[in-house]
């Protein structure tokens, strides 16, 4: 049971690691932003702390968000669409396994993507930062797959093949902008800066930062909003998975119209 | 319903043993999608051991049939058993097999990597050289599926239906898009399984593959079986003209009149099938010249066929 489990995951890692189309932009461009605006061009300190080590907090929240927008929304999406989850469902693999692997790879990916900036940030960059405070920025970005991983699902649920990826970049893109990943948030206008606490980003963004203390408010409200929008992305999923929709996640355990298979 | 007994390994090579006993069956399916019918009343099964096939014009509802056996769907009424049970039941699962229309597969995975990856699922796989033989793969195991041809990538989902040696094997439109040399390599490979005791199922809209391998055919259109039998009976009655009647001759002597395909007692006629109806209804009108509520008709295969010879055309 459990290597179904694990080759699943596996080559979960394996097929998106060698699709360039995901690799490059999930990976590459976060930690290119990083260097770029943290290390090569850093402006002025933000609350309290240098560019290099802020940026951290908020281009590992923007590369996480990616890893798992995309390896969720755009390949769940393909999935679906082209008919390869039914072959899947057909088969006897459990699946949850399809579904573990996927958040698997999702984390594999954030720790990759954040272990990359870490390392350039703690060398290039100067950060000062203590082992505690980096296992703990780590982890919360690692955790970060749950809710963007879930977000994604929801897209890859929703969208056709055809439309995912510009879905998924629609949503990205400017929730990042929107959220303070790009520019800290306290350099938005005012407007945009309340406007913030409905994009899931925003609040991933604030757990990090406060790992080093650039945050200032309560880590658990964050908490809380992001569980809940994981709730809130699941549930819409398997509404729009409904009772005809293919695949349904939930079919054994939810799904009161399949009983009849077996009856009459 | 006998296939429930079927707890045991696979069937035993050899029809003569087990041509009557199945291993899965729909039974009055109906099954609609929104207020479009799919299937209507719809029953048809497969035997262990044997190459079924489902043949009939593309919308004939052959996937849905196919979706329903594998428990991708639910029916709207009637029943469904793979081996005795519901066919979601884990131990089905394990035994079942299956080809599905896809229309796009991971592309950055190796074909020794997706049959390895299928293969854990299963608890007594074929192994991965004996999945690349039986799936004419040798030599492909490195290749990555977006290296490959859409005949190649067939192949792999062919392999992929196979490689945990299941004991029911369901092939959904196997061939289609394929050029004819590929199409006769994997028909070899579809009687392979079968020579190792294995129940197949496959649909198709090509009368020569059902012709070339099936034990049995089951011809449907519009959602419901037209006709069943053996290739022969198929071809027969797809030439020949249908005549019922009510007489006094006993169905041995109808047998036996020269013209006669085949011919069995209903409730209320004798009904014959022939290639050659006058003759066969001036014989029987001179051995009983009573013979009343004469009707003859062409085979409702006919209607299925021209369907299927109007799509060849079209391709």
């Amino acid at each position: 049971m459990f290597s179904i489990y694990y080759k699943e995951a596996k080559y979960e890692f394996l097929r998106l690691l060698r699709f360039p189309g995901f690799s490059l932009p999930t990976i590459l461009f976060p930690v290119m932003f990083y260097v770029l605006f943290g290390l090569v061009l850093p402006t002025g300190p933000s609350a309290g702390v240098t560019a290099a080590k802020y940026l951290l907090g908020t281009y590992g929240t923007f590369g996480v968000m990616g890893v798992s927008l995309f390896g969720f929304g755009v390949s769940v999406s393909n999935d679906r669409g082209y008919g390869w989850l039914e072959l899947k469902q057909a088969s006897p693999m459990p699946l949850m396994a399809y579904f573990v692997a996927k958040l698997a790879m999702a984390a594999l990916f954030s720790l990759a993507v954040t272990g990359i900036m870490l390392g350039l940030g703690l060398t290039l960059g100067h950060v000062e930062m203590s082992a505690i405070e980096v296992a703990r920025l780590v982890s919360i970005l690692v955790l970060g797959s749950i809710p963007f991983g879930a977000m994604g699902l929801l897209v890859g649920h929703t969208a056709k093949p055809t439309s995912a990826s510009a879905i998924v970049n629609c949503l990205y893109l400017p929730m990042s902008f929107l959220s303070g990943l790009w520019v800290p948030i306290q350099f938005l206008p005012q407007a945009l800066q309340n406007f913030a606490v409905i994009f899931p980003p925003y609040h991933m963004g604030r757990l990090a930062l406060g790992v080093f203390g650039a945050a200032d408010d309560h880590w658990i409200t964050h908490a809380i909003a992001l569980a809940g929008f994981t709730m809130l992305f699941l549930g819409a999923a398997w509404l729009f998975s409904g009772p005809h929709a293919r695949p349904n996640w939930l079919a054994s355990t939810t799904n009161a119209s399949q009983g009849k298979v077996a009856t009459n | 319903m006998v296939g429930g007994r079927n707890d045991g390994h696979q069937p035993v090579a050899g029809r003569s043993h087990t041509a009557q006993r199945e291993v899965a069956s729909l039974v009055s399916v109906n099954k609609s999608y929104g207020t479009q019918p799919a299937l209507r009343d719809f029953s048809f099964s497969v035997n262990a051991g044997e190459i079924t096939a489902l043949l009939g014009p593309n919308g004939a509802g052959k996937t849905t049939a196919v979706k329903l056996l594998l428990g991708l769907l639910a029916p709207d009424a009637g029943r469904v058993e793979v081996f005795g049970r519901d066919p979601r039941s884990p131990q089905n699962r394990v035994r079942t097999g299956a080809m599905m229309q896809v229309g796009r597969m991971p592309e950055t995975l190796r074909v020794r990597e997706h049959i390895d990856l299928f293969s854990t699922c299963y608890p007594k796989p074929l192994g991965l050289n004996e999945t690349l033989a039986a799936s004419g793969l040798r030599g492909y195991e490195n290749r990555f599926l977006g290296q490959l041809s859409g005949g190649e990538r067939q192949r792999v989902m062919f392999a992929l239906a196979i490689c945990g040696d299941p004991d029911l094997v369901v092939l959904d439109e196997p061939t289609v898009g394929l050029d004819v040399e590929a199409r006769r390599g994997l028909w070899e490979q579809i009687r392979a399984l079968a020579n190792r005791g294995k129940s197949v199922l496959l649909t198709t809209h090509y009368l020569d593959e059902a012709d070339a391998l099936a034990h049995r055919i089951v011809v449907m259109n519009r959602g419901s079986v037209i006709a069943e039998g053996t290739p022969t009976e198929i071809k027969a009655s797809a030439a020949g003209k249908r005549i019922r009647c009510n007489t006094v001759l006993n169905l041995p002597t109808v047998q036996a009149l020269p013209g006669v395909t085949s011919a069995r007692q209903t409730a209320e006629f004798i009904e014959i099938q022939t290639a050659d109806s006058d003759r066969v209804l001036r014989e029987l009108l001179q051995l009983d010249p009573g013979l009343r509520n004469i009707e003859i008709s062409s085979a409702a295969l006919e209607d299925a066929f021209l369907a299927l010879t109007h799509q060849h055309q079209q391709q």
